[in-house]
């Protein structure tokens, strides 16, 4: 019987055969990550395992990313925890001041996630290296002490939900649009414990990036992987990064889906997740209108250099309303001078935006962008939950960076069409 | 086990950020995570809980993110058990891990209103609901995670594999 993207990549990673969904199958992980939130929480457990040294101090990420540079004290101590944690394991990517930038944006740019791994990770949004065809999944804290520790961990393995996407995008309508649309369809748990895996000529035709843009978002369905095939535009991305190994991956055509959904884009307008789920989807059309007092470009969602290419070219020439914080977080350092060096950092400064370090800072509510009581703010961000980014009053839009950086310089939601 | 309590009903889609905000995860403190369960829901949320009331949950319990500070500051709060229809996939290892007991009842969750009075019997499943005189029994919790709870928890099972 034919193989999913996700059996074959855990099947080279097992040595008990995988035979079928919901299978328990232990296998080896080829990166195991967490950051300054869950990382504590991590090594407490790893200790109280007795555990005294990490499986391989090659394969293990620490990167301090969601309140650096540290918000306050407390953040600081946990911060140095990790570091000293860091030093005393000997552990090589371990990130914190200048090279520090958002987890699921700086390992596949580093090259130290690549295709046909599997990585597991304490932060949900680990799913995101399913763009360069790993089996990408988040776990919390005590499964990351236990995984640094012994090198290995266990999973379900899961059945697949086939996403078909085809057609022609409109101008405006991008990767974070597919993916709202489909969440909007499968609702918030409509992949509880499954695996999607895209195809179709959209996604052949996409780049990288937009493919981690919307394995990103597998987790806001429920899914435990967002699964892409591995073909040349992978590998040389993979080859660029500096990561070694990884070969080319399809399905196979006989593969069991348990079920298919089909996505033509041809006529879709740009996507709102309205508050306060991920699967509240609208049309822009139907929110345009909304006032906002914020607008953030960045995360691990959209938080790359042709997001923020996207997002400039909307800004060009135009000024931000100035009851509008447009708060712009280029998702790692590379990024950073990236914008500086194609002249987006003068885009953004004459339309005035705020630009900040790479950090998670407000996507979570952390730092950097904390919404009051009654304000709303547009975000490219992954989640809309209530309180999300500060006040239980207050209210996230998600969209893609396009209609964010058209949406900071009207003042409220629009279609950046009829800008 | 058998828990007897109070049950604190909560809707469907509670997420990590509603059960414990962002601006809690600067500690791994169980105490100052309990006293701030589901602060991300209502203020002062926790204030109604008594120890060894049961929490219940609806449809996909526990989404969002990874933060095991979710399972700990919901023991924090005192309550050993959350019963829901399902639960998000993270949340359910994490809570297997932290030695927090879940429940799946699927839609006999709708047999248990706020503030019924619940018994629940952690070895068998059993959940009985004293106020209306009901029974509901539990999904069985898969083999391979009963093996883990059977030895006290992942970290005393990776501690007798690394003995």
């Amino acid at each position: 019987m034919g193989q999913t993207l996700a059996e074959k990549i855990l099947q080279k990673h097992t040595d008990q055969e995988i035979t079928e969904a919901g299978q328990i199958v232990q296998c080896r992980v080829s990166m195991v990550l967490a950051n300054d939130v869950t990382a504590p929480l991590a090594i407490k457990s790893f200790k109280a395992m007795g555990a005294k040294k990490v499986f391989d101090q090659n394969k293990i990420a620490l990167v301090c990313d969601h309140f650096t540079p540290n918000k306050d004290i407390d953040s600081a101590e946990q911060v140095k925890g990790v570091r000293e944690f860091a030093e005393e394991m000997g552990v090589t990517h371990y990130y914190e001041c200048g090279d520090v930038g958002v987890e699921h944006a700086l390992l596949p740019e580093k090259g130290i996630v690549g295709p046909g791994d599997v990585v597991i990770g304490a932060d949900s949004h680990t799913c995101t290296y399913g763009g360069l065809g790993a089996f990408a999944t988040g776990m919390g804290s005590t499964d990351i002490g236990a995984a640094m520790a012994l090198g290995e961990t266990w999973f379900k393995v899961p059945s697949t939900i086939k996403v078909n996407i085809t057609g022609t995008p409109k101008e405006h309508v991008s990767a974070k649009d597919f993916v709202l649309n489909q969440i909007g369809q499968l609702g918030v748990s409509g992949a509880l414990y499954k695996a999607l895996e895209y195809s179709g000529e959209v996604v052949d035709n996409m780049s990288i990036e937009g493919r981690m843009t919307i394995a990103n978002m597998a987790i806001e369905a429920g899914g435990k992987v967002g699964l892409f095939s591995v073909d040349q535009k992978t590998l040389d991305y993979a080859a660029t990064a500096g990561f070694s190994g990884g070969e080319a991956m399809t399905p196979d055509a006989d593969a069991v889906y348990e079920r298919v959904l089909n996505i033509d884009v041809t006529d879709m307008e740009p996507q709102i997740a309205c508050p306060h789920l991920p699967d509240n989807v609208k049309p822009v059309d139907e929110t345009a209108g909304v006032r906002i007092h914020q607008a953030v470009i960045g995360s691990c969602t959209n938080g790359r250099i042709e997001d923020l290419r996207v997002a400039a070219a909307i800004l060009k020439g135009r000024k931000v309303d100035p009851k509008v914080r447009c708060i712009i977080l280029p998702a790692t350092p590379a990024i950073w001078k990236a914008c500086m060096r194609e002249g987006l950092m003068e885009i953004f400064m004459d339309a005035g935006c705020i630009v900040g370090p790479p950090t998670c800072g407000p996507c979570l509510g952390g730092h950097m962008g904390i919404l009051a009581g009654g304000e709303v703010s547009i975000a490219t961000t992954n989640r809309n939950f209530r309180g999300r980014m500060g006040s239980l009053k207050s209210e996230v839009y998600l969209s893609n960076p396009a209609v964010a950086a058209a949406s900071a310089i009207a003042g409220e939601i629009i279609n950046p069409a009829k800008l | 086990m058998k828990v007897t309590g109070t049950a604190h009903k909560v809707g469907d889609h509670i997420d990590t950020d509603a059960i414990i905000p962002a601006r809690f995860l600067v500690t791994t403190d169980s105490k100052i995570l309990g006293d701030n369960c589901m602060a991300g829901l209502e203020a002062d949320w926790v204030k109604r809980v008594k120890k060894n009331d049961v929490l219940v949950g609806g449809e996909n319990f526990g989404c969002g993110s990874s933060r095991e500070h979710a399972p700990i500051s919901i023991l924090g709060a005192g309550i050993p058990v959350v019963l829901a229809k399902n639960f998000a996939r993270i949340f359910y290892r994490n809570g297997f891990n932290m030695g927090l007991v879940l429940l799946e009842l699927g839609d006999d969750i709708d047999k248990i209103k706020d503030t019924d009075q619940i018994e629940v019997d952690t070895a068998t499943g059993e959940v009985k609901n004293i106020t209306t005189g009901t029974t509901i029994k539990a999904a069985a919790v898969p083999p391979f995670m009963q093996k883990i709870l059977d030895v006290g928890g992942l970290v005393e099972y990776v501690r007798e594999k690394l003995a």
